[in-house]
């Protein structure tokens, strides 16, 4: 029987839940990395048992982790004793941005206040496996760059294209920070990747990385100056299906929106949501016109409408939604969902899951329809991934 | 041998004891500690000190002979009983909630 794993990564720590087909009892593994905030755990579509997770203290800076057995044992890629000492091992924490080309920095950035700021790096929001090659895997950090390792996370090299292409002094942080959160790979053209940036927006290379452009027209946004601007968007998540790879689904700021040519225009699909602000948006593992997202009263009050926790379902990728809340807390809760933590299986019934601030994480395996809570006091989530496993 | 008594996130990562002892060749000082440290123990790069600038982290400090030697010169010696083993080099996180 199939089963599925769930890859939890919270503010104290990384948890691993089980559960076989049915998803209907639960085994809980962790904390991994005790006390450490873990942004992300990915595993590796090639090599399920390769699990990546992105580490990180205010203390200590960012560490990548590696499993290569499913989560049962971790190690830092390269981290191991020395035990003569000699050459410096690579560091699978060392992620510098590229001056190769002038020596400088590519360029600066806006800071809260409007003034020029220099990168600096912080952590890895978002850690990406290759869809393809097993040692290969990206990662999408703050300040905002997309970086890369072909040797399973050992050594990392940034995409420079992305900073040097132009924008950059008009990015600027969202409230969380200046991160490249969402990075997509078109498992149709392995030169095609999406990535998000709050608050820069969206953006697609078609040659592997060198070059980005902008991907935002179509997206309005009435807190910055210019709200039609080519850049400074603040995209909280991108969704795609695997067997539509030019139809993305994006939760921004505020607005639900749809591109149906890679990112080329957008459309807003919010129709009837109570609110269109929130941070996650999903797609049906099998279904790919049935999306979900989770509204969240507003900007200034990040939990949902009347303390009761809804997901939204549309089946007609958008403008028509449906609550889903059988299961759900509907009183009193005051959590919410951040952008990277709600994530599908893809068994026959499609299971859905989602993680809180506080604590929570839920699970659904009739695609919505009822919901279970899987665990309910964890730290923080911060990133839901699932694993559909044989 | 050095003695470097590292915090508990550090110990961790390393997959240490609380002290590690160190070959480190003269002069002794905080620079040719920690890159003694972090060559053999490599995933503490960067956690430290920056990968680029080698600066300290912001919220370490590092202690010897009950002194704060956080704002010295990385390139100072360390006291005699620091060379000799007496006394360890102190890696210390700040203290703080959350």
């Amino acid at each position: 029987m199939s089963r599925v794993r769930v890859l939890v990564g919270t503010k104290k720590g990384a948890f691993i839940l089980s559960a076989d087909g049915k998803r209907d009892k639960w085994d809980v593994s962790g904390p991994f990395f005790a006390g450490w905030e873990i942004y992300h755990v990915k595993a590796s579509p090639v090599d399920p048992n390769r699990i990546y997770a992105s580490q990180s203290s205010g203390w200590f800076g960012q560490v990548i982790q590696r499993s290569d057995d499913g989560g049962k044992t971790w190690d830092a890629p390269g981290g191991g004793i020395t035990p003569v000492p000699g050459e410096m091992p690579k560091a699978s924490n060392k992620f510098v941005y590229d001056t190769s080309a002038s020596g400088k920095p590519l360029t600066t950035h806006q800071w809260y206040d409007g003034t020029q700021h220099p990168w600096e790096f912080k952590r890895v929001w978002h850690l990406e496996p290759s869809l393809t090659d097993r040692e290969a895997v990206y990662a999408g950090v703050e300040d905002a760059a997309l970086f890369r390792s072909t040797d399973a996370g050992q050594s990392w090299h940034e995409l420079p294209g992305l900073r040097g292409h132009g924008t950059g002094p008009k990015w600027q942080p969202g409230a969380g920070g200046m991160c490249l959160h969402t990075v997509i790979l078109d498992p149709s053209d392995p030169n095609r990747i999406y990535i998000a940036i709050s608050a820069a927006g969206a953006f697609r290379t078609d040659d592997g990385g060198k070059t980005w452009k902008p991907i935002n027209k179509g997206l309005k946004s009435q807190y910055i100056p210019d709200p039609n601007a080519e850049v400074g968007h603040c995209v909280h998540h991108v969704a795609m299906h695997k067997s539509h790879p030019n139809v993305l689904f994006m939760q921004k700021h505020w607005d639900i929106m749809r591109s149906d040519n890679a990112g080329d225009t957008w459309h807003e699909v919010s129709g009837n949501l109570p609110t269109d602000f929130g941070f996650v948006i999903d797609v049906h593992a099998h279904e790919p016109e049935t999306i979900y997202v989770v509204p969240i009263k507003s900007d200034s009050e990040h939990f949902p409408i009347e303390g009761k926790l809804s997901v939204y379902r549309s089946r007609k990728g958008g403008n028509e939604w449906e609550a889903l809340t059988k299961g759900l807390p509907q009183k009193d809760c005051y959590v919410n969902v951040l952008r990277d933590a709600m994530a599908v299986d893809s068994l026959d019934s499609c299971g859905v899951y989602f993680g809180t601030t506080g604590g929570q994480v839920f699970g659904s395996a009739d695609a919505g329809n009822t919901w279970m809570p899987i665990v309910q006091s964890l730290p923080a989530v911060y990133s839901v991934e699932v694993q559909t496993l044989p | 041998m050095i003695r470097v008594m590292l915090p508990a996130h550090l110990r961790a990562l390393a997959k240490s004891e609380s002290e590690v002892s160190l070959d480190v060749p003269e002069p002794v000082t905080q620079r040719s500690v920690l890159n003694a440290l972090e060559a053999r123990y490599p995933v503490l790069q960067g956690t430290i000190r920056d990968h680029v600038t080698q600066e300290r982290r912001a919220f370490l400090r590092f202690f010897v002979c009950s002194e704060d030697w956080s704002l010295e010169s990385p390139d100072a010696p360390l006291p005699a009983a620091v060379v000799s083993g007496a006394e360890p080099f102190y890696i210390i996180g700040a203290i703080a909630g959350g």
